[in-house]
């Protein structure tokens, strides 16, 4: 048996997850999604004790229904941005990439769409402008990958680098308003009182898992992730599977750029910062394997809930976010954590030698 | 217990070293695999003992047991006259075993010296005495007759026959009392060859010993002092004379065998075929030159040769996953694009590759998923896939290939090496594949897998599917194909019906020729 391929930045050797053992229980739910459901049910177990800790520490605030559902509200339209964003990670580490370059595709499409020059065209100009910047983006950072073989670390980091330098020279530094009422309208609009900002994220999302679960573009993406050698040689084209996947992400940038632009009513070079870092964090914490092949949706959307959760808690004790930071920091290591030690079931641990 | 005999050994001179390495009934298993079954090796100070066998006799578990890297399931290993057990490499070493494997271990960014003392470097508080580490590294170097590779030169910069020179002295430097070399001239010129022969020699001189395996018979009639042979696991002939020995004893001694092979019969009268493929001069720079091949639709054709011939590289040349440099193939009639894959898949071609893990599976992913991997974009509609008829498609041929266990929302990672192996040839079933290459389909696979997937390559063929394999092992390629290629060092030197060939026939095309010339019989 060959030691785990290493390649960038990776969690330790993948396993497949571990079989049953013959004759061994059965579990329910243990058909072909078993592994992630128990996953994400976790996942939703700790959502759960995080909002239990914030009424325990909270009692007062907890008790005024009102206020509670204002501050889902506020938590979800906190998560909806880096969510979106997510979504298109998800993929690209599926995939057995990563995209670094997130946040400063965000912040270029936004400045770019909102240029006067963009803003003359309407709304439609703007959406549609914010959304190829974004495609247009990510199929570079593809190409750059796929055909030019760079490691998806450097070309993404490279792409973070400039991207953010063009956003900077187009808007010359200055905040750009947007004064379309439309995009600006779209934050600050609620359909049957939720927000719509949050229905964006959830219509991607579901497209996300629909995308992911149920089409071929799904299924290669898992297999391009999972096992690249086997994909090629089973007729799949590899390369240009990876460019879509970051122009995919590239698209979910765009999205983002619009629902941030419109939060602002504004959009500046330095918009979206670290993106990256939330969104990577997210999938981890959602069970995506950042060495490729496996990872969910409905996981991803539980780690940006997660930490948004976490900063609103913070938010509503008056803690500084230096704390945040920390306690986020140490999220991610338990979940990587406990990931291993669900793969390495305790027999392996003892049988090792 | 295994019929291994005492050959006539004692003629040659070595009665008066001691034996340093006893072996006695030697006994590894993998899973559905029995690697050693009873090996019995006694090696001398001072001599150098030739380990003789095809692929898969063993040869590379025992170097393995030796060097401390499986341990045995029975069987008694005595080191230096005491019953031994190595943990780990490390052990071995420390006891003064040292192995030379064909891919050199070194590290490449690192200079002779830092090899040569990687591990063990000579330090003082802490620090390494760079200067003291070079000056010994220059003195080994100098007793192997080899003072002029620079110690402080980095190991990338120096030649296959150089880092082989390095590993000799790093041997040396844990004080080996043991060197095991696996095949070291195959990464050498044909005069680099003598070279390696003299080390070789100023080792024995200093009471070394030397285990030396290599499948050129005349090296083995020049360096070799005694030789044992291993096949299908045991040791069938034991120090034997490297020089006096008949060639034919040896051959016989390596074939004569033992598992059975359950071949399904060929068909009476082989039909008018009309040409499937057609591979015209196809060359990749150091890898294979100028072969041409056809396989008629419905024939099954094996290509025989020893791992490092180009036999692999040539089926994934043929398959598109590479390029070659120059030449062209064919696929009924139509020309199909150098180095696209996608281009043979589409023209009716599947491959199951020879490392079935990481070029043909996805383990953690169920079976029908493994199944479908080349064709589930037809079975979708609209770019949505169709996980029901993906299903019902993967429970049919599962169900012909008699999977096992027969549920296909298992993960593939969880079955047997057979039945992996099957989800791999089933995925080609699936699909309108025409021509079907096959590299090493039976690696890693029991005995009852085997014969079932000769069923089902034999079926496939008469259905007029055409066959392209690849084998080491010589019985398989013969027992299976209508016709032979057998390819040495990137050539196609010969090709007949399998009618026409034998085993030893084969076995001898493919080793050089080396045994037809230059042995008394």
């Amino acid at each position: 048996m060959t030691l785990s391929e290493g390649t960038g930045l990776q969690t330790p050797a993948k396993p497949g997850p571990e079989p049953a053992p013959p004759g061994g229980r059965k579990r329910p739910w243990a058909g072909e999604a078993g592994e992630s459901v128990t996953r994400n049910l976790v996942l939703v177990g700790v959502l759960v004790a995080l909002i239990v800790i914030g009424a325990i520490t909270q009692p007062e605030l907890y008790g005024n229904s009102t206020w509670v559902w204002t501050n889902i509200l506020s938590i979800l339209q906190l998560a909806s941005v880096v969510g979106v964003v997510t979504v298109g990670m998800t993929f690209v580490i599926i995939g057995g990439g990563i995209d670094l370059s997130v946040g400063a595709i965000v912040a270029l499409a936004g400045v770019w769409c909102t240029t006067l020059a963009t803003q003359s065209y309407g709304a439609g100009g703007m959406i549609f402008t914010a959304l190829v910047v974004g495609v247009a983006v990510g199929l570079v950072n593809g190409l750059l990958i796929s055909y030019g073989r760079l490691v998806p670390f450097i070309a993404t980091l490279a792409m973070l680098v400039a991207a953010r330098g063009l956003a900077a020279a187009i808007s010359g530094k200055q905040t750009q308003i947007s004064a379309n009422t439309f995009i600006n309208g779209i934050a600050s609009t609620k359909i049957l009182g939720i927000p719509v900002l949050v229905y964006i994220l959830a219509a991607v999302a579901v497209a996300g898992w629909i995308l992911l679960n149920r089409t071929t573009f799904g299924r290669r993406t898992v297999a391009v992730g999972g096992n690249p050698e086997a994909a090629r040689l089973a007729g799949i084209d590899v390369k240009r599977h990876t460019m879509l996947l970051y122009g995919l992400s590239g698209l979910c940038c765009g999205i983002a750029a619009i629902m941030l632009t419109s939060q602002a009513t504004s959009a500046q070079a330095a918009m979206g910062n670290l993106y990256e870092l939330d969104a990577i964090a997210a999938a981890i914490i959602g069970g995506t394997l950042l060495s490729g092949g496996r990872g969910t949706i409905v996981g991803s959307i539980l780690g940006v809930l997660i930490f948004a959760t976490i900063t609103n808690l913070f938010a509503i004790n008056g803690l500084s976010t230096e704390a945040q930071n920390m306690v986020k920091g140490g999220i991610i290591v338990a979940a990587v954590l406990v990931q291993q030690f669900r793969f390495q079931s305790v027999t392996r641990l003892f049988s090792r030698t | 217990m295994t019929g291994a005999e005492q050959g006539g050994g004692d003629m040659t001179a070595d009665n008066d070293h001691e034996v340093v390495l006893r072996l006695t009934d030697l006994v590894k298993t993998f899973p559905g695999v029995r690697a050693l079954d009873g090996v019995q090796l006694e090696v001398r100070a001072g001599e150098v003992h030739c380990l003789l066998g095809q692929n898969g006799a063993g040869k590379s578990t025992l170097i393995k047991v030796l060097s401390g890297v499986h341990r045995p399931d029975s069987g008694t290993v005595e080191w230096l006259g005491q019953p031994v057990s190595f943990s780990n490499p490390q052990a071995a070493m420390k006891a003064g075993i040292a192995t030379i494997y064909q891919e050199l271990d070194l590290v490449d960014d690192l200079s002779v010296a830092e090899n040569v003392f990687l591990g063990h470097e000579p330090r003082r508080l802490g620090f390494v005495r760079r200067g003291a580490m070079a000056e010994r590294t220059r003195g080994i170097l100098g007793s192997l007759g080899h003072e002029e590779i620079p110690a402080r030169r980095m190991v990338h910069a120096l030649q296959a026959a150089g880092k082989q020179v390095v590993s000799m002295a790093r041997a040396l430097s844990q004080e080996a009392r043991l060197l095991i070399m696996d095949e070291p001239s195959a990464v050498l010129a044909h005069d680099e060859v003598e070279n390696l022969f003299r080390i070789i020699r100023r080792l024995t001189a200093r009471g070394i010993a030397v285990i030396y395996i290599s499948h050129r018979l005349e090296e083995i009639r020049e360096i070799g002092d005694r030789v044992t042979v291993l096949k299908d696991g045991r040791t069938t002939a034991a120090n034997l004379s490297a020089a006096q020995t008949p060639t034919s004893e040896l051959v016989s001694r390596m074939t004569g065998r033992t598992i059975e092979y359950v071949f399904p019969p060929r068909p009476d009268e082989p039909p008018a075929r009309e040409e499937l493929l057609r591979v015209r001069d196809l060359s990749r720079a150091g890898e294979f030159r100028d072969v041409s091949l056809s396989v008629a639709a419905g024939e099954i054709v094996g290509i025989a040769g020893l791992v490092g011939s180009g036999r692999s590289e040539l089926l994934e040349t043929i398959y598109g996953a590479r390029r070659p440099d120059t030449g062209t193939v064919e696929l009924a009639g139509k020309a199909l694009r150098p180095g696209s894959v996608g281009s043979a898949v589409r023209a009716g071609m599947g491959m199951a590759p020879e490392e079935r893990k990481s070029q043909a599976l996805l383990l953690g992913e169920p079976i029908y998923r493994n199944m479908t991997l080349a064709t589930f974009t037809g079975l979708a509609r609209l770019g949505f896939t169709n996980a029901r008829r993906e299903r019902a498609e993967s429970d049919r041929i599962a169900g012909s290939l008699d999977l096992r266990p027969l549920d296909v929302r298992r993960p593939v990672g969880t079955l047997s090496g057979g039945n992996q192996q099957k989800v791999v040839v089933g995925r080609w079933l699936l699909g309108d594949t025409r021509l079907l290459l096959l590299d090493e389909p039976t690696r890693g696979v029991d005995v009852g897998a085997r014969a079932e997937l000769y069923r089902v390559i034999r079926r496939l063929a008469a259905e007029g599917v055409g066959v392209l394999l690849v084998s080491s092992e010589v019985p398989e390629v013969l027992g299976l194909s209508d016709r032979v290629l057998v390819m040495r060092e990137g050539r196609v030197v010969h090709q007949a019906p399998s009618t026409e060939l034998d085993e030893d026939t084969v076995l001898d095309l493919v080793m050089a020729g080396s045994l037809m010339e230059g042995a008394p019989a």
